[in-house]
């Protein structure tokens, strides 16, 4: 079959490679009818993420068709359409139990290397390096989805792929990252990043009864869409204004009561700060920029909330944890538990209340996906989403 | 191992100094040669020291202790354990464990180059629902013990599972090769080992990824070589 593997920095491509086989009896083997590009898929294309092969297949956004079910998987039958999650969960943990799927305690089965560098290992993730599994992804013909019996949303006729594909990561990722946000009426939430994530955040925010959202970021056709899709009532292009400036103003000084980094490991920014996390990311000294969340930490109002859903991925430099001790911040984060979020969302969607596909400018095949990256990164024709076709 | 790989290559580092912080805590362990996951037991030298005075201490004793909790009723686990021919599942360093009688078992670890050492142990504590340990008869060739405890875990968080592990080769024998064939990380091994029981008593078997299933490296890729898993048997 075909697949996209990863080689190196900034070089994908795609190659031929074995079918996936069954390798557990609560397996599923699902031919991928859409998978999508993530950004959290960028950083692998930026070699930022340690523990990745040449050869591996990539992709943690995908649906598609059950074409081979396990003999332990009692809720799957050949045919059914299904999205599905990008952490893989047992169901059966302390954490799964919890509904906290994102730390499933046993689908990782390279927890030690995890362990040495975050203390603990969290789950398994689809196409995401080897000390999260050495799972093959899913932006590939067939792909196979252990726990299928947990993780697999079955998908009723009537809706397009492009409305329920993002139910394997950024619609929930962006809702819980509204959701920590506890957000009540008359509330104020900044987001930082626009990108799809973001977008989301900024619908769910809205969903979840903000009065004012806040968009940050540096491109013009990316706050526009916040503003006229997502539901975003102010936008900031923080290369043209002062974001901490412009938050106060916005908010009579008092800072938005939440904010949420929708940026992650690889924020842009300027000036002396940016330049000095450029070379120490360069050297290894830290292995994350922060820009984004020591911008959130610094605006947010006293005893606010800070929601990160961007991905990090080790160390960070100048944190400023003086004022979330005497601001009295609370710092959520987390990689989405998407699970717990599928059916409501996918309710969500079948309502009316929300059409997640808003965010997809580009659509290619498979086959043209390292072009795709490309795009995606340098952020080329207006891109926000790339939607790839496998079949 | 593919993770034993990685840790050897020297992933950790890249990420600085919280990765040394937690690897610090295992050097004391992992600074004593030999390698428990081998072979399995424990106590420590002073337990060994109290309950047999005919044992040899050797110099390049090694002892481990590890712990993880199990979303699993301690009669089930005691059972499984109890069950010694389930053990190979967890320990991967194990060939067979045989129960000869009620009291005695044969076991067999694979050794370095295909060789195996083999050895009978006798259980010399057993309290159902509890606790479990066991030694190597004398004249074996390699010296070890084991311990097993089954505590409730706090809340409705299931039973933890507390493992102690020691082993000590006598000079000359196969056991010294063993050693310095799989030299290092003992406690990383059991760690590993525990994670597997873990699986098999929470899920139903080993979780298995396109790159786990293989020895040594692999690429995260589906490859036509897993047809000799029998993925119907976990």
């Amino acid at each position: 079959m075909k697949a996209l593997c990863w080689h190196g920095k900034k070089d994908v491509r795609v190659e031929q490679v074995a079918e996936p086989q069954m390798l557990s009896r609560r397996d599923a083997i699902v031919r991928v009818t859409s998978t999508a590009i993530c950004g959290s898929d960028l950083h692998l294309y930026n070699g930022l993420i340690p523990t990745m092969e040449k050869g591996d297949v990539l992709g943690h956004e995908f649906m598609g068709e059950v074409v081979e079910v396990g003999p332990d998987v009692g809720n799957l039958k050949v045919g059914d359409r299904v999205v599905v999650p990008f952490p893989i969960a047992c169901g059966a943990c302390g954490a799964c139990k919890a509904e906290l799927f994102s730390l499933c305690e046993n689908s990782n089965p390279n927890a030690a290397i995890a362990e040495k560098m975050w203390g603990h290992s969290p789950a398994g993730l689809f196409g995401y390096s080897h000390m999260l599994g050495g799972y093959a992804g899913g932006q590939a013909e067939y792909v196979r989805v252990p726990f299928a019996d947990v993780g697999p949303l079955k998908i009723p006729a009537g809706l397009a792929d492009e409305q329920v594909l993002f139910l394997s990561d950024i619609f929930p990722t962006g809702y819980m990252g509204a959701e920590m946000c506890n957000i009540r009426r008359g509330d104020v939430v900044a987001v930082w990043g626009a990108g799809p994530v973001g977008q989301f955040a900024i619908a769910s925010a809205k969903m979840l009864g903000a009065e004012r959202i806040i968009a940050i970021d540096r491109f013009s056709y990316r706050l526009e869409m916040a503003r006229t899709h997502a539901g975003a009532t102010d936008v900031i292009h923080y290369e043209t204004e002062d974001v901490a400036s412009t938050l106060k103003e916005l908010t009579g000084g008092r800072g938005p009561d939440a904010c949420i980094d929708a940026v992650g490991m690889e924020a842009h920014g300027h000036g002396v700060g940016y330049a000095y996390d450029r070379v120490k990311q360069a050297m290894m000294l830290q292995t994350d920029r922060p820009t984004a969340l020591r911008e959130a930490i610094m605006s947010c109002r006293n005893g606010g909330v800070v929601s990160v859903v961007g991905v990090y991925g080790g160390v960070i430099d100048k944190f400023p944890m003086g004022a979330v001790v005497n601001r009295g911040l609370t710092i959520r984060a987390g990689q989405c538990h998407v699970h717990r979020y599928l059916r409501p969302l996918l309710a969500r969607i079948e309502a009316g209340d929300i059409d997640p596909s808003f965010v997809i400018t580009h659509r290619m095949a498979l086959d043209d996906a390292p072009e795709g990256y490309d795009t995606f990164m340098h952020k080329e024709d207006a891109c926000m989403k790339v939607v790839l076709k496998a079949a | 191992m593919k993770q034993a790989d990685y840790l050897k290559m020297g992933v950790a580092m890249a990420l600085g100094a919280t990765a040394l912080a937690t690897r610090s805590k295992s050097r004391s362990v992992s600074a004593v040669s030999g390698f428990a996951g081998a072979v399995l037991l424990g106590f420590t030298a002073v337990e060994v020291a109290r309950a047999s005075g005919r044992r040899r201490i050797a110099a390049a004793r090694t002892e481990v202790a590890r712990t993880i909790t199990i979303q699993r009723s301690a009669d089930d686990l005691y059972a499984f354990w109890r069950d010694l021919g389930n053990l190979p599942r967890v320990f991967t360093h194990l060939e067979s464990v045989t129960a000869l009688d009620e009291v005695r078992s044969r076991w067999k670890s694979k050794g370095p180059a295909g060789t195996t050492a083999e050895w009978i142990a006798e259980i010399i504590e057993d309290v159902p629902g509890a606790s479990m340990a066991w030694r190597s008869m004398p004249g074996s060739d390699i010296e070890h013990e084991g311990r097993v405890q089954f505590l409730p875990a706090p809340g409705d968080r299931g039973t933890e599972v507390h493992v102690r592990l020691g082993w000590a080769p006598p000079a000359g024998s196969v056991g010294v090769a063993i050693a310095k064939l799989l030299h290092a990380e003992p406690s990383q091994q059991i760690g590993s080992d525990l994670r597997r029981l873990k699986q098999i008593l929470e899920t139903g078997g080993v979780t298995r990824s396109d790159a786990s299933i293989h020895r040594g490296m692999h690429a995260a890729r589906p490859s036509d070589d897993v047809a000799r898993i029998d993925w119907r048997v976990q």
